[in-house]
């Protein structure tokens, strides 16, 4: 076990080197990082200066690593618009996106579950079409427009809810309804199958002859089986949540970090736009680990080498 | 019987195998096309399909200006005489807007369908033939790409480079090949060691002729479910980046702009982002649609 856990954190971290490079090279992708930098207008002066500011005069190997030491240390340099620490700037909008995907999370959960459950128990039901064709329209919905539907609903017709902001629970909600059915398709299409997969198994039949009702057989005997192979898509479906909270952010005008990526590009704040990949990405590395770990944990069948 | 006779016989018997081979072959197309009739969901993803693509390819000549402004006409409701789904703040036609709007999601989606296959299906081939380092070093490259949100990225890249059709098509193209590169490796990994691979190998094939005339003939079904279903994803990515304002040039019409356009007047327009949703929904619904089924009728066994 230890074995797996050395070679599993050897990897996560072979793989942020491989985000760093790529997020460092994207400033060159035009050649002359200093000037993607500045406004068009800037005069020579200015990048020269910027230039020397920043070190790109020295080889790209040497600032390559000065940016991995420095991100190592928490240093992801200085955000050009507040003239603050970027990785302050970043973390101070991480609350609020965290806790947009959570509740997101829990709204997938809410719904997945039972209708995928029922739909696997009562296999060709009215629950199980109703189920199958809301993931098809799940899947075909883009969910800005859904976001969008839901303001001039709920917002502008009916006046229930605020249109967008941020600050007590009514300004959750439809953020989090939005975000959560990105998920919601595929992870019902999962409870689903992999439930069926589970009663079909013939300890299911023991315990069904043994007498046990329905709900005692779906809940102490299948779902406990089932959770394991689902456990390990819900970590992936939570990063996805995370990336995804940059357009229902954009949308409901949510202080995440998402709204603050958006928002560096028009103030050509490179620094923060970077920092915002470096650590959505790094939370996506570290949930995999986990998830790894975990699925490792849950099922002793698996083989740690 | 003589030996004449029997090779005779057999001369007879070879001409009767020579001419059913070569008779035409049309029952296969034909049975395609029943299969696709009798599947009513199907066939109605393809109806869909073709109706959005026929309306992107008649749009230039139908409505050659779809970015006519007339303030007068500013915002009228759907269902006005010469606007069958109403005018935008600026006075454009919708529907002529939505048309143009449909070419942008066609183009980016196949375009980067190609790049991204591309790709994929060559990493795919080399990790699943070669294995050892190229295949950790390959599956490190996915681990990478996987670990990026693509709208995060693509908002990194936008941000360096500026936005554009060619710069959407590249970024999509280039970050998509992992799904193409797991199945394909996974198929190749079964194949590398069947017989007819040794043999091919045996007789002196070379490395390039065994993986693109041997092994890829058979991953071409997979592949084609994988791209179908790709495109529906792209489609989406597509106009949420347009959405976004990271998507293709300000003055191109496409269904993310003008929902994005749509939003800021929501309270005094409601038609002005719900239709261009619609266009999506719909266009994304029958390509899934067709995915399905595509899926039930060659590659059953495919997860996507």
């Amino acid at each position: 076990m230890a074995k797996f856990i050395i070679r599993r954190l050897i990897g996560a971290v072979f793989v942020m080197l491989g985000v760093s490079f790529v997020v460092f090279f994207l400033l060159f992708l035009k050649g002359d990082p200093a000037s993607a930098l500045l406004a068009q207008d800037a005069t020579k002066e200015q990048v020269d200066q910027l230039r020397r500011d920043l070190g790109f005069n020295d080889p790209i190997p040497v600032q390559y690593g000065r940016f991995v030491s420095k991100a190592i240390t928490g240093d992801l340099g200085t955000s050009l618009f507040e003239g603050r620490p970027t990785t302050e700037v970043v973390l101070e909008r991480l609350p609020a996106t965290l806790q947009l995907a959570v509740a997101a999370f829990l709204v997938s959960l809410l719904i997945a579950f039972p209708i995928g459950i029922l739909s696997a128990a009562r296999r060709n039901s009215f629950i199980d079409y109703f189920g199958r064709i809301l993931a098809l329209i799940g899947q075909s919905v883009p969910v800005f427009w859904l976001g969008i539907l839901m303001i001039l609903v709920f917002a502008v017709n009916l006046n229930w809810l605020p249109t967008s902001g941020y600050g007590e629970w009514k300004h959750l909600v439809m953020p989090a309804i939005a975000l959560g059915l990105f998920t919601t398709a595929r992870t019902t299409r999962l409870v689903r199958s992999t439930m069926l997969e589970v009663l079909s198994q013939e300890y299911i039949r023991t315990a069904r002859a043994k007498g046990l009702t329905q709900l005692t057989l779906l809940r102490r005997h299948a779902l406990k089986n089932a959770l394991i192979p689902i456990v390990t898509v819900l970590g992936l479906d939570f990063a996805t949540l995370l990336g995804g909270a940059v357009i229902t952010e954009t949308i409901f005008a949510w202080p995440g970090i998402g709204q603050l990526a958006i928002q560096s590009i028009s103030r050509k704040d490179y620094p923060v736009v970077q920092g915002v990949v470096l650590i959505i990405a790094f939370g996506y590395v570290m949930i995999n680990l986990l998830v790894d770990l975990l699925y490792a944990y849950l099922n002793p069948r698996i083989r740690y080498d | 019987m003589s030996i004449t006779e029997q090779n005779s016989a057999l001369a007879k018997a070879n001409d009767r195998l020579t001419a059913e081979l070569d008779a035409p072959v049309p029952v296969r197309r034909k049975r395609w096309l029943r299969r696709l009739v009798r599947n009513p969901t199907a066939l109605v993803g393809v109806i869909i399909l073709g109706l959005v693509v026929l309306l992107a390819l008649s749009a230039p000549f139908i409505w050659p200006e779809p970015n006519k402004q007339s303030l007068v006409n500013a915002r009228k409701p759907p269902g006005t005489p010469g606007h069958f789904l109403g005018t935008d703040d600026l006075g454009r036609d919708m529907l002529a807007r939505m048309a143009h709007g449909a070419q942008v999601p066609l183009l980016v989606s196949l375009a980067a369908v190609f790049i991204s296959g591309a790709i994929g299906v060559v990493l795919g081939l080399l990790s699943g033939y070669f294995g050892g380092f190229l295949d950790d070093f390959i599956g490190w490259l996915a681990n990478v790409q996987l670990a990026f949100p693509f709208i995060l990225l693509s908002i990194a890249v936008v941000a360096v480079v500026g936005k554009g059709t060619g710069t959407l098509i590249a970024l999509i193209g280039v970050t998509s090949w992992v799904v193409y590169s797991r199945v394909v490796r996974g198929e190749t990994l079964a194949l590398r060691n069947k017989e007819f691979i040794e043999s091919a190998r045996a007789i002196g094939v070379p490395t390039s002729g065994i993986l693109l005339r041997h092994i890829l003939p058979n991953v071409v079904t997979s592949l084609t479910v994988i791209a179908t279903f790709e495109v529906a994803r792209i489609i989406i990515l597509e106009s949420a980046l347009s959405f976004l304002s990271l998507g293709v040039d300000d003055n191109t019409p496409s269904w993310g702009e003008m929902l994005a356009r749509g939003k800021q007047q929501i309270s005094v327009a409601w038609w002005m982002p719900t239709f261009p949703g619609i266009a999506i929904m719909l266009t994304v619904l029958a390509i899934n649609l067709v995915g399905d089924w595509l899926r039930e009728e060659f590659d059953p066994r495919l997860q996507v």
